[in-house]
């Protein structure tokens, strides 16, 4: 595999003394840093717009008549692709107008409830984020040391499963006390199933991906089981495959009134991500993890504990991902269903490559994500647009993300002649 | 890889096969445990070696075995095996896996049929046949792989071949027609992962994830726009099974219902199993593919030209894995579902590295997860019989798995340059 040590890497984060004066320079810089994924997004959503036509009928009989009336093509195209990609906005962030006609009443009359309403939709928007920067950040910490996790679904599982367990069966415990254990005892328990394929990977050399994916499969039949079994509400002879309540001393409490789901759990993930920051940058054990993961060979010389590194980063990317399913459990459902999860941790690995696998990326990637799907289920209600549309469009921002030279080259954008990022190696050998 | 093998050796062999000795042993305890549950003595377990079509030329007697006598036996078996294995080692130790599951399936077989009967043949049969896919998928990656570039898209590939086999089918009217949009589909799919991972030189990884996500996308997304609208682009299309056409090699005992009785893709995937195998190890075309697998730079300067051999290689593993998704559609059901691949792709990845980047390792272990899925269909008419919750033994094949990759296999051989983009000097 790829051995060379990107020491520039290694360092590239550490905050250094700058001269007085380079203040503007580096907002500069950060704001080229955005333009790729802007204009990654821009095109994706621009490629995206071809399959939404070329799957509209209408569309299709029109620009079969095109040389008649190339006007009415034209014009229908951009009907369609008007009409969805405002959905998708209104969905995602809501409605400009309905926003300040709210707020105007507030100021006026001191009404909440139409404020409310106008800002569901991004609130929604947050709390689809939730557990996408919990398991953007699992397979992120995997990455940093070489190790690709893509088990972060099945721990979900298991988090949301310990979670919704602790989370029913102790009463009577204070909320001070309750949340943190249902919380911790979640990831806890991903930890322990992050930790098995690390700690196999370390003692046996067993590839990580096999194993993950393998975990993955035992977690949802594990789900099955104790779904139509043990936590199955109502005893065995219940109707649904659904686990009792939660206690609300369990629960991560929403800020707003209904329908604002928004809870505490995105403030969590957002102190988790400067955790797990603090931890790879700050500290020794993170940094041992990060040079594991740029070279092994050399970190072993080193005297750094290749196995142990292993383990510890396995154990934490479990943790991380089953955050994500107790945060789901604790905040949004509050019990425990076969299908809350609609693929977070699939689509986290995506996300963890947006991300360019740093906390500060995958938190937002995660907002993009969570943007987009939570948007996506306005644009298919609204505009009869499928959801799945949004994959699509989550695909062409990745490659575009991944080969920024493609975007270079539509844009016609100088070359920064900046270290490329190294997300992965192969299978990680 | 040579890192990590050196790392791994710190692992004394000795222990591993001590621990996998005892973990046999293990085994042997639990089919003592697990399969004498419920059984009355002098229950008699039949496996039917019959299938209707194959009884018309001979009626092979039915296996008839003893229930505890079966269990006691096998087990004591694979006990003694594992404890020698602990106490002593065996020199070779790859048969001594094959032996236990053996044993272990075998009296779970003879479990389930207690007091009863249950087609041993329709089993096998069924699991070649749900090993097709995977193996496929496998070969797929082998191809990609052994040329350097890393192909987690199989999944993908696998399900736009199957959507647009289809479409195609149900637009023209013509199977064959289905067939080749979905090997075009697969290449299609491949040659953008080859322009990324090759032209590009983006992660590899990446690239692959790029292609899942738009190829699971897309389809679900033309699923309901246009499958769903327009039904009739959707009716069911099948290869006829080749017992349908040539009915008298159905009748052959034993081997009729296991290799006849079934879709033609079968067939193809064992030819392009042996092909592949011959051709990687005993051609000038495999000799290259390997070299640039291993080590591309000295095999450019041997004259190889390194960006051809892999696209090629990528876009055929394209088609094989398109094969692969016309399996599940014109080979299997005939019309197009929601994510129907349903992670095969990936567990044919897991076969290939399982079956350490070689066609006929991936073969045996497509086969393993293969019988899984067969169990887990026939498991379906065992219910009630089988009082271990049917969730723990869906478990077993994917525990055992990672057994093994622990215990036998450990370090997998992967090919030098897997993964990495060649940039010419």
């Amino acid at each position: 595999m790829a051995n060379t040590v990107n020491a520039e890497e290694l360092h590239a984060e550490r905050p250094r003394a700058k001269p007085s004066g380079s203040r503007t320079a580096a907002w500069r810089q950060a704001l080229s840093v955005l333009v790729i994924p802007v204009l990654a997004l821009i095109s994706a959503l621009i490629l995206s717009a071809f399959f939404i036509l070329a799957s509209d009928v209408s569309v299709l009989s029109a620009y079969a008549a095109f040389f008649s009336n190339p006007v009415h093509a034209l014009a229908l195209s951009w009907t369609v692709i008007a009409d969805s990609y405002r959905a998708l906005f209104v969905g995602a962030l809501g409605d400009p107008g309905q926003i300040v006609a709210a707020i105007q009443l507030y100021i006026t009359t001191g009404q909440t409830q139409p404020l409310i309403l106008a800002f569901y939709p991004f609130t929604e928007s947050l709390v689809t984020s939730t557990p996408y920067i919990f398991a953007g950040l699992a397979v992120a910490v995997g990455f940093k040391c070489n190790l690709f996790n893509i088990g972060a679904e099945g721990q979900i599982f298991i988090g949301a499963i310990v979670a919704a367990f602790v989370g029913y069966s102790f009463t009577g415990l204070p909320w001070i006390v309750h949340m943190p254990l249902t919380f911790i005892a979640g990831a806890a328990g991903g930890a322990i199933w992050g930790g098995i394929p690390g700690w196999l990977k370390a003692k046996t050399g067993a590839h990580e991906v096999i194993n993950t994916m393998m975990m993955n499969y035992v977690a949802f039949r594990l789900a099955d089981y104790l779904l139509n079994g043990p936590m199955k509400r109502g005893g065995p002879t219940g109707f649904i495959p659904i686990s009792r309540d939660i206690e609300p001393s369990a629960y991560f409490p929403q800020f707003f009134p209904a329908p604002i789901r928004l809870h505490m759990g995105f403030i969590v993930a957002l102190l988790v991500a400067a955790a797990v920051y603090w931890f790879l940058w700050k500290t020794t054990l993170g940094f041992e993890i990060r040079t594991v993961g740029a070279n092994a060979r050399a970190a072993q010389y080193a005297g750094v504990s290749v196995t142990r590194n292993y383990i510890v980063a396995m154990a934490l990317s479990g943790a991380l991902a089953a955050m994500a399913g107790a945060g789901e459990v604790m905040g949004v459902n509050h019990n425990l269903a076969n299908a809350f999860s609609p693929g977070y941790g699939f689509d986290s690995i995506a996300l963890a490559l947006l991300g360019g696998s740093h906390p500060v990326g995958v938190v937002l990637a995660a907002l993009l994500f969570g943007t987009l799907r939570n948007g996506a289920t306005k644009m298919q209600s609204l505009a009869g647009i499928p959801i799945d549309i949004i994959s699509v469009v989550q695909a062409f921002v990745i490659m575009f993300v991944a080969a920024p030279a493609i975007i270079r080259w539509i844009y016609r954008l100088r070359s920064e002649g900046g270290v490329q990022v190294v997300f992965t190696r192969g299978w990680g050998g | 890889m040579a890192v990590m093998s050196r790392i791994g050796e710190k692992v004394a062999p000795l222990s591993r096969q001590r621990a996998l000795g005892i973990f046999y042993a293990v085994v042997g305890f639990l089919i003592l445990i697990l399969f004498s549950r419920d059984v009355q003595a002098g229950d008699l377990a039949t496996l039917g070696l019959n299938t209707p079509r194959s009884i018309e030329w001979v009626k092979l007697p039915d296996l008839v075995l003893p229930v505890l006598p079966t269990v006691w036996v096998l087990g004591l078996i694979t006990i003694g095996l594992g404890s020698y294995q602990a106490l002593r080692g065996f020199q070779k130790t790859g048969w001594l896996l094959g032996v236990v599951s053996l044993a272990f399936l075998s009296t779970f077989l003879v479990w389930a049929a207690r007091a009863g009967s249950f087609s041993l043949i329709g089993i096998l049969s069924a699991s070649l046949q749900l090993a097709t896919p995977i193996l496929l998928g496998a070969l797929s990656g082998v191809l990609c792989e052994r040329a350097g570039v890393v192909n987690i898209a199989i999944e993908g590939m696998m399900l736009g071949a199957a959507f647009t086999s289809v479409l195609v089918a149900n637009v023209t009217g013509d199977i064959m027609l289905g067939l080749a949009a979905a090997l075009a589909t697969g290449a299609l799919l491949a040659a953008w992962h080859a322009v990324m991972a090759i032209e590009f030189k983006m992660d590899q990884i990446i690239s692959g994830t790029v292609i899942n996500i738009f190829a699971t996308g897309l389809t679900n997304f033309l699923n309901q726009r246009v499958m769903q609208v327009y039904q009739n682009l959707n009716n069911e299309m099948t290869f006829p099974y080749i017992s349908q056409v040539f009915p008298d090699l159905a009748k052959i005992p034993i081997v009729g219902p296991l290799l006849f009785d079934q879709t033609p893709i079968v067939w193809l995937a064992l030819i392009l199993l042996v092909v592949i195998q011959v051709a990687l190890f005993r051609t000038r075309w495999g000799l290259r593919t390997r070299a640039v697998g291993e080590h591309p730079r000295a095999a450019d300067t041997l004259g190889i030209n390194v960006f051809r051999v892999r696209y090629t290689n990528v876009i055929l593993g394209g088609m094989v894995a398109g094969l692969g998704g016309a399996y599940f559609t014109l080979g299997s059901v005939g019309r197009f579902d929601k994510q129907m691949t349903n992670g095969r792709g990936f567990i044919a990845l897991a076969a290939m590295i399982f079956g350490n980047w070689t066609p006929v390792g991936s073969f045996a272990s497509s086969l393993i997860f293969g019988f899984t899925d067969a169990l887990q269909v026939k498991l379906q008419i065992l219910i009630g019989k089988v009082n271990i919750p049917s969730e723990f033994l869906l478990m077993l094949p994917y525990i055992v798995t990672m057994v093994v990759l622990a215990g036998v296999v450990g370090r997998v051989m992967m090919p030098a340059a897997d993964g990495q983009p060649y940039k010419k000097q």
